[in-house]
């Protein structure tokens, strides 16, 4: 049974977003519109954070491409009531919606800030009403959403598919030989927030190294 | 002893012009409340001010608020009857009943802030007894069940008293006539009764603890910066039995003056629940301080960042205001004989009540908006349903107990007679505050 988990190179990364747009149409994600997106209402399976830290002249940007971290140990999981979120044989960290109550206790438990809520019934821009994926199931108001790794497309997560720079890696870790297993292990690699005991299956290649 | 009576049948005897006017105002409130959440149905939580990262406000706070509310029944009946304070007897009732409708209106606003209300029973059907929400609804539909027993066996010999009463209409004398189940008031039924009040009295302390420190623990379980504490439960307990004795001390108040009952809840009752107030308002003080220390002198920068929010930056008016209302006020208002008056008691937990609001809105809503990962939009501002909610709540809160007050008597009538001399021994202080208040 393969445990999947994606490696970003940061070096590589030009914060295009591309990822971000490829993930959105991939899995049918509801446009929020510029009002809702200005309140922080805006669902973003795929996000690129940036921080920017320093003072004038000696100023430094960091991007970082922010997708589920599917933790082996997901909080999220722990403290939903009714099983919703679950972690599957091969551990992604994925969402039943036709079970979900949107207590949005895993949105308030997950340290990462990775899962959506619906606060309305979905809406999508009219001139893309007639490209919905048939493969993601469209989420109704009222329940949670999330990054799956585009489980309904292993190993090919749309987001990796659309990087321009290579700088997305995606398989499995349980594989000592593989690229993402390689990349892992070396002197690059860090995971976020590390120190929480999630231990995510999203690992990033240090800049700069 | 019939005369002095009198007054405490008055109010299920006769309706008069205010019993009206209270409910259709209530009423209204109720029903433009309704409108309020019947259109958060329809469209969703869009119409409140959550978002990413603030996923829980105002609902949650009333949530935790109410529950803690609903810890004054079992403080002043149940702790109070095990401990054999014998003043507690008329103000029982009036404690039981808030008890009960806090719970209902702490469980209805969880309801209210879920986003599928319509698939509830799935916490039956999946429900995972690893998430703390389950804890809280088996904690909740325990202490739902007891505080309803609890409320109920003292009431039947009450409801027998009514039931041989013939100046009621006939379907509420059907009404006591089933309720009272037969009640003729001999020693055996007596026993019986007394056995089974004193079992519960006992079993319901340790349920009651249960329920605010399993609310507690939704938050302290997750690992987020300012929830993670060990100090959670039992400093949500006290929050809930100092937020709980302010409640009572402001319904005693309003139901001496609306049914004239000074010569039961007498002065000596406020001037005893405000010194208690006092201590807890020294536990609160005590638990506060230790958290917040522990958390600055830690330094963790996620820690910090939801301190500094609290103590100087945008949650600091509602911070202070919460120190103010819950520690300054009642520590001079309180520890002073010529404050701790009745009217002085009145207005500091009327303080206590938006400052222990204030104090769940601070623990839930600030460490939402700081994140550990970098996020675009942190803050919170709550909408005009949110509020029309939360007034909905407190008038829904106020509609139960009026009902109730018609239907029942708010002062155990058997439970005062039986302690009939020590009402006796009170009644020249009574008069003194009859005068006053008139």
């Amino acid at each position: 049974m393969p445990r999947w988990g994606m490696v970003i190179d940061l070096d590589r990364c030009v914060a295009c977003q591309a990822c971000t747009a490829a993930c959105r149409a991939e899995n049918n994600v509801a446009f929020a519109g510029p009002e809702d997106t200005e309140l922080g209402r805006a669902i973003f399976w795929h996000e690129v954070l940036s921080e920017v830290s320093g003072e004038y002249p000696n100023v430094r940007g960091t991007f970082i491409p922010r997708p589920c971290m599917h933790c082996e140990n997901p909080p999220c999981v722990r403290v939903c009531p009714v099983g919703a979120t679950y972690q599957d044989e091969e551990g992604l960290v994925l969402q039943r919606y036709e079970r979900c109550i949107g207590c949005r206790y895993c949105m308030v438990a997950c340290p990462y800030a990775v899962r959506y809520f619906n606060w309305r019934d979905p809406q999508w821009v009219e001139s893309l009403n007639n490209y919905r994926n048939p493969d993601v199931p469209i989420r109704p108001k009222g329940i949670v959403e999330k990054c799956t790794f585009c489980s309904h497309r292993l190993p090919v997560p749309a987001c990796n598919q659309a990087c321009p720079g290579n700088a997305r890696f995606f398989g499995d870790l349980e594989d000592p030989d593989s690229v993402v297993s390689q990349l892992a292990r070396g002197p690059r690699a860090f995971r976020l927030l590390e120190d929480l005991g999630t231990e995510p299956k999203v690992y990033y290649l240090r800049e700069g190294a | 002893m019939e005369d002095r009576e009198a007054v405490l049948f008055k109010p299920m005897e006769k309706t008069g012009r205010g019993f009206y006017l209270v409910v259709s105002i209530l009423g209204l409130i109720l029903a433009w409340a309704a409108f309020a959440y019947s259109r958060q149905l329809a469209i969703g939580l869009d119409v409140t001010g959550l978002n990413r990262p603030v996923y829980w406000g105002l609902y949650i706070t009333n949530f935790v608020f109410f529950i803690g509310i609903s810890h004054a029944g079992t403080l002043v009946s149940a702790i109070l009857r095990v401990f054999g304070a014998e003043w507690r007897r008329p103000i029982t009732r009036a404690a039981e009943a808030i008890t009960v409708f806090a719970l209902v209106l702490g469980t209805g606003n969880i309801m209210i802030d879920m986003g599928r209300p319509d698939r509830l029973l799935n916490i039956l059907r999946y429900g995972r007894f690893q998430s703390p929400l389950v804890w809280d609804v088996v904690s909740l539909s325990i202490y739902l069940t007891a505080s309803l027993t609890y409320l109920y066996l003292p009431l039947i010999p009450d409801l027998a008293i009514l039931r041989d009463r013939p100046s009621l209409p006939r379907w509420r004398q059907w009404l006591y006539t089933k309720l009272s189940l037969g009640w003729t008031g001999t020693e055996v039924q007596k026993h019986r009764l007394e056995r089974l009040i004193g079992i519960m009295a006992v079993l319901i302390i340790p349920i009651a603890v249960s329920v605010h420190t399993v609310v507690s623990w939704v938050f302290a379980m997750t690992v987020q910066p300012m929830w993670h504490s060990t100090i959670f439960g039992p400093y949500f307990v006290i929050g809930a039995i100092f937020s709980g004795i302010a409640t009572l001390i402001i319904v005693m108040a309003i139901l001496r003056r609306s049914f004239k009952l000074y010569s039961y809840i007498t002065d000596q009752h406020f001037s005893n629940l405000g010194l208690l107030l006092l201590v807890f308002a020294f536990l609160w003080a005590y638990f506060t301080f230790s958290e917040y220390l522990t958390e600055f002198y830690g330094n963790e920068p996620a820690g910090m960042r939801v301190l500094f929010a609290k103590l100087t930056e945008e949650f600091s008016p509602l911070f202070w205001a919460m120190w103010l209302f819950n520690f300054v006020v009642p520590f001079v208002m309180l520890s002073n004989r010529r404050t701790r008056t009745v009217r002085g008691t009145i207005l500091t937990s009327i303080l206590i009540n938006i400052g222990m609001w204030l104090e769940r809105y601070n623990i839930v809503v600030p460490t939402l908006t700081r994140p550990r990962l970098p996020s675009p939009v942190s803050s919170y501002l709550p909408t005009w349903t949110e509020w029309s909610v939360l007034l909905g709540s407190f008038a829904l809160f106020a509609m139960l107990y009026v009902v109730f007050s018609k239907v029942f008597p708010i002062i155990s009538i058997w439970e005062v007679r039986e302690g009939g001399e020590i009402a006796a021994r009170q009644a020249p202080g009574v008069h003194a505050a009859e005068a006053a208040a008139d």
